[in-house]
């Protein structure tokens, strides 16, 4: 009877935030495997901006729980050096805004580490940060960075949009033998609740998930437009218009093959990200369904992405302008299906 | 007592050429591996060249201050008792090394950045840059699509054009629920469905207005209440009967038809025709009817007329440049008008083989899009049953259509007003009377007639 | 700030080495120039696109590599270190298949001449990035505290020119505030390619930097293996000792260009290189051992001959191997094994 509770509890779900699954994932690695550590700014005695790490020096000590100096490039370089000596580090980058300093790290250095000694020696590291738009973060604490990484071999690319699918990637990315970037939208991480399972689980990196089923136009996206997209296409849904929505997750490897399945079965594609269009991650999704699926597309694909501007303004009409609003993806969904 | 050549160097990786700045050994002088020999200079360094063999200097090329390329000879030593072995295998990569590690650095210059890689600055992440072409600043959003309007044609996606071409579907027959009445996938998916044999020959509307005539892939086996209807019947339409009312009444609500007729004195094309038929069968194993002299002498006489070639459009009035004969065939209980495609360019014997093949693919029901595509002139043997008069329908966009009724013996009148029993058949043709009027059309026929009747018997296929 | 020098004549002052401790300090210097030298001849023959000389950091690396715990300390090399690449054990062979860019090369031919990588030696993977490789030096020393690891130590070396990276500075301030087992070798040869010190630095010593940072700092002749030795063993002791970092600047000077790519007579005068040449540390440590009696001109002679034969083995030998084949480049992107689409676990 004992038993069967425990083992009840173990994989009941919970409903949490997508903090919270943060937090809780990164308490869960550091108990779990001795080799995790935790570091960057103010991830110790202040338990990181976001609260995220609150309790763990005091839980885990400093060594696991490392307050770094302000440098980024030397937390990820640093980190690096842990990794290639067989430890499981967690960088954090406070804002993905301050991540450029550690550019030289990741691009340069931890993405070829594999490669450039011939598997001499590895770099099982993750690097954490949030990034995104929609907080009044202005110029500096809001822009989105994956399409400056995710041209790169070497790196894996992560940005799940759930609570249940943080925790899972999370999982995976610190069980990775290789670096990975992990993405969290920070509008998204009180806003957007969710079931999470109990117990330890991973998900396969490098696969998509269908959100949402539909039938007349397909549309992949991620971070907090997701939830605008699934709003967007339920909003339709009553209106008779079948929109399928695609969670990316993982944004390299990218699964084409969900993308493609989807294609095929409704004809028609809407990209949707916040970052901007010329040269984002809607660009290679466009030329790799070009280049695979041309003859099953009904309608020339659409991006619908953020303006090609340095960054979002302080004043709220200039982030609502730089935000797509889910009216404005309810109509480019509906327009796309009327094609 | 080998000779070794010894080649310029290539000292640095974009150098093409050296200077011997001065040799450190002359002819007759014993040299050691790796001792060296020669002082060369180039636009990057000044440098000693050691020698890569034991022995005596032969031979010295090249003149001190003299600039060769990269890999050219300098000097011959003969090798005498070589140290160690040379390295086995023509294929290692030591004896191509002197050009190959050149090669290798050109190779790694490309792929690098304009500056020298050096290790001591840090090295350009290279390659050549491309310049996008800009993109449209601010957001976009779904709606703009590309102007698939109907006057330019009907503009189709990959994804229509491959299932209509899969479902042979004709395109210019469905009707579009897309924007701005676009065929979607849907559409041609719906077409496709409706009717189990979908009997619908596809053609592929390219983005003019020539038009194609629908025919059923095969023969409606499966719907013989057509062909053998009985009163009370309520007969369902097939698709392709669909489409053939759909055209029939486009074409007369279209084009408002006029006709004209003449008769024509077959008889000697006719001789023709049966002097060669028993040969021509045996050769070919195609029959010989009159169908392949009559569509000679129409390209003829279309030559003449050109106008008679023709679509109206909103443009204008487009003569074409081909000469695409279609003709009608009737396949079980479906009309069907296959093309001989550049018909002018056939000589009678041409045209004969050519509408056999078609006759032959109907009746098998083996006609693809390419057959039934850009008629621009329709011929129907109406007399095959025995008719004398017809008043045929055009093929929507074309501007005329003639018939060949039942050749009859008959008695008539000639010039000397004597009378004589003729081979007599009428040629009926119904025209656009928006392009041509009577006065072109039967001066289209009368040539028509002149040279049907100056045909044969002695002629040649 | 410690300096230390050593000295000459028949009184030797061999900070507690063997004279097979001092012998092979000799070997070393001697086969890191033969080498050197070898790495020249190759490319002005037109057999290997790129080499990079080390001439006048024999006597540091030889003393540096001596304090070196093998087994136990890890290296984290700069493309200068031939010396103490020999010295911590990696193999001529080894050496002149990364030169050949031979597929016996440890980085499988991937990796320009000198950046080595050796995970079985304790010499890590470095980049072409000047100062890349200092965080990750700092990275495995925190690593061995993380892992209560005492008695290990790790060195990073780079040239003066490095210190002036901003991830220079930062690692040396990440390693002090948490006191970690690394020593910073800087060994100054005065010429970053064409800038010299003065051009690089405002302070007249790298090491002064080090009381900025809260570390110790030393200053030694890198001229000499014996005071390298003393000054790097120290430190390591202290590193090891959980004392922290400690910044060991080792004065030598760059004999050579900066590479065959580079005509450093450009911007250096031909004199002040003679000058300077006098000092020699591969002929004059010779000299040491013999006035202080540890070797004979016979044995010296012997030496030299025996890193020549070795040399021209391992030339030959390393000449005749193959290079990697053209679907090479594909692999090791990530791990072999690495299966994205991991089973669901539960």
């Amino acid at each position: 009877m004992m038993a069967a509770t425990a083992q009840q509890q173990q994989t009941a779900t919970t409903v949490m935030t997508n903090v919270e699954a943060v937090r809780t994932t990164l308490h869960d690695a550091l108990a779990r495997d001795d080799r995790v550590l935790i570091m960057g700014e103010d991830v110790g005695a202040r338990g990181n901006v976001f609260l995220i790490t609150k309790g763990f020096l005091e839980e885990f000590g400093p060594q696991r729980v490392v307050d770094t100096p302000l440098a980024e490039a030397s937390i990820v370089g640093v980190a690096i050096g842990m990794a290639m000596e067989g430890l499981r580090p967690i960088a954090e980058i406070q804002f993905a805004d301050f991540i450029y300093p550690a550019f030289n790290q990741i691009v340069g250095e931890a993405a070829k580490t594999r490669y450039r000694s011939n598997g001499d020696y590895t770099c099982p590291l993750v690097i954490r940060t949030p990034y995104g738009g929609g907080v009044r973060g202005a110029l500096s604490h809001s822009v989105s960075i994956e399409a400056l990484f995710y041209h790169v071999p070497g790196l894996t690319i992560l940005a799940p949009s759930t609570p249940a699918d943080v925790k899972g990637l999370l999982n995976a990315a610190i069980e990775c033998p290789d670096p990975v970037l992990f993405l969290e939208h920070k509008k998204t991480y009180r806003s957007v609740k969710g079931e999470v399972p109990g117990g330890y689980y991973t998900i396969p990196i490098g696969k998509a998930d269908v959100k949402k089923a539909g039938t007349q136009v397909s549309v992949v996206s991620y971070g907090y437009n997701l939830h605008q997209a699934l709003d967007a296409a339920n909003r339709l849904e009553g209106e008779g218009v079948s929109v399928e929505v695609i969670d990316l997750r993982s944004i390299r490897p990218m699964d084409k093959t969900t993308i493609l399945d989807s294609v095929r079965k409704t004809r028609k594609l809407l990209i949707v990200h916040e970052d901007n269009k010329f040269g984002g991650i809607g660009a290679e999704i466009s030329a790799m369904v070009a280049e695979e699926a041309l003859f099953e597309l009904d309608a020339p694909i659409r991006r619908l992405a953020g303006p090609d501007v340095p960054a979002m303004g302080y004043a709220h009409p200039l982030e609502e302008e730089f935000m797509i609003s889910t009216d404005e993806m309810a109509e480019a969904m509906k327009a796309l299906a009327k094609y | 007592m080998a000779a070794t050549t010894i080649t310029m160097p290539q000292l640095g990786e974009t150098v093409t050429e050296g200077t011997v700045a001065q040799w450190l050994k002359k002819p007759g002088d014993s040299v050691e591996k790796y001792e060296a020999f020669v002082e060369v200079s180039t636009d990057k360094v000044n440098a000693e060249v050691p020698a890569p063999v034991t022995g005596v200097i032969r031979e010295l090329i090249v003149k001190e201050g003299e600039t060769v390329p990269t890999g050219a000879p300098i000097a011959i030593i003969d090798e005498v008792g070589a140290a160690t072995p040379p390295p086995t295998g023509s294929g290692s990569p030591s004896e191509q090394v002197a050009g190959a590690a050149g090669n290798a650095s050109k190779a790694e210059a490309n792929r690098q950045a304009s500056d020298e890689p050096v290790p001591g600055g840090n090295v350009g992440l290279g390659g050549p840059s491309y310049s996008a072409p800009p993109s449209g600043s601010g957001a976009s959003n779904g709606s703009g699509a590309s102007s698939g309007t109907v006057a330019n044609g009907v503009r189709v996606s990959p994804a229509v054009r491959r299932l209509a071409r899969e479902h042979q579907i004709d395109l210019a027959h469905v009707r579009g629920t897309g924007d701005h009445g676009r065929i979607t996938a849907n559409d041609i998916l719906a077409a496709a469905k409706a009717g189990p044999s979908a009997g619908v020959a596809a053609t592929i509307t390219a983005d003019n207005a020539e038009y194609t005539a629908p025919a059923p892939r095969q023969p409606a086996a499966a719907k013989p209440a057509y062909t053998s209807a009985q009163p009370g019947d309520l007969i369902p339409l097939t698709q392709a009967r669909k489409i053939i009312a759909q055209r029939m009444v486009e074409s007369k609500h279209t084009a408002p038809h006029a006709w004209t007729m003449v008769e024509v004195d077959v008889t000697n094309v006719w001789k023709w025709r049966v002097r060669e038929k028993d040969a021509f069968e045996k050769a070919y194993g195609v029959k010989l009817t009159l169908l392949p002299f009559f569509i000679r002498a129409v390209v003829e006489s279309l030559a003449r007329f050109p106008l008679m070639n023709s679509s109206f459009t909103d443009e204008g009035i487009r003569v074409h440049r081909d000469v695409n004969v279609g003709i009608a065939i009737a396949a079980d209980g479906n009309l069907v008008v296959p093309v001989i495609r550049h018909t002018d360019q056939l000589s009678v014997k041409g045209i004969a083989l050519a509408a056999g093949e078609l006759i032959e693919k109907a009746r098998r029901g083996k006609l693809g899009a390419d057959d039934l595509a850009g008629g621009t002139f329709t011929v129907n043997n109406t007399g095959a049953n025995g008719a004398i008069l017809s008043a045929p329908i055009l093929v929507p966009g074309q501007t005329a259509i003639v018939t060949t009724e039942a050749v009859v013996k008959r008695p008539v009148v000639r010039d000397d007003d004597s009378i004589a029993v003729r081979s007599m058949m009428n040629v009926c043709m119904s025209l656009d009377h928006r392009v041509v009027d009577g006065a072109v059309a039967s001066g289209f026929l009368s040539d028509l007639k002149k040279r049907l009747e100056a045909m044969g018997p002695a002629g040649s296929l | 700030m410690a300096k230390t020098t050593a000295t000459r004549g028949r009184e030797l002052d061999r900070a507690g080495l063997s004279d097979e401790q001092l012998v092979a300090m000799l070997r070393n210097m001697l086969l890191q120039r033969q080498l050197d030298n070898r790495g020249f001849q190759l490319n002005r023959q037109g057999k290997i696109p790129f080499a990079l000389g080390s001439e006048g950091h024999e006597a540091v690396q030889a003393g540096a590599a001596t304090a070196f715990r093998r087994g136990a300390d890890v290296l984290v090399p700069y493309y200068r270190d031939l010396g103490l690449a020999l010295g911590v054990g990696m193999t001529p062979f080894e050496i002149l298949s990364s030169l050949f860019a031979r597929v016996t090369d440890r980085s499988g031919g991937r990796q320009f001449p000198n950046h080595y990588t050796n995970h079985d030696l304790g010499v890590l993977s470095i980049s072409s990035i000047i100062a890349g490789h200092c965080t990750h030096a700092v990275g495995v020393a925190a690593a061995f505290k993380y892992r209560g690891e005492t008695g290990r130590a790790v060195i990073v070396s780079n040239g003066e020119g490095a210190t002036s990276q901003g991830e220079w500075h930062e690692s040396v301030n990440f390693a002090a505030v948490h006191c970690l087992p690394i020593v910073f070798l800087v060994q100054n040869n005065e010429w970053a390619i064409s800038t010299p010190q003065d051009m690089q630095m405002k302070v007249a010593n790298v090491a002064d930097k080090a009381p900025g940072y809260g570390i110790p700092g030393a200053v030694c002749d890198g001229f000499s293996p014996i005071a390298a030795y003393k000054a790097v063993h120290e430190a390591l002791e202290r590193a090891r000792g959980g004392s922290g970092p400690t910044i060991v600047e080792a004065k030598c000077y760059r004999f050579l260009s900066h590479s065959t790519d580079d005509d450093d007579r450009t911007y250096r005068s031909r004199d002040v290189i003679e000058e300077r040449r006098k000092l020699d540390p591969v002929p004059r440590f010779e000299q040491v051992l013999i006035e202080a009696g540890v070797i004979d001109e016979a044995r010296a002679k012997a030496l030299k001959a025996d890193v020549l034969r070795e040399t021209n083995e391992a030339t030959d030998a390393a000449e005749a191997q193959p290079y990697p084949t053209a679907e090479s480049l594909y692999t090791n992107v990530v791990a072999a094994d690495y299966r994205p689409w991991q089973e669901f676990q539960q």
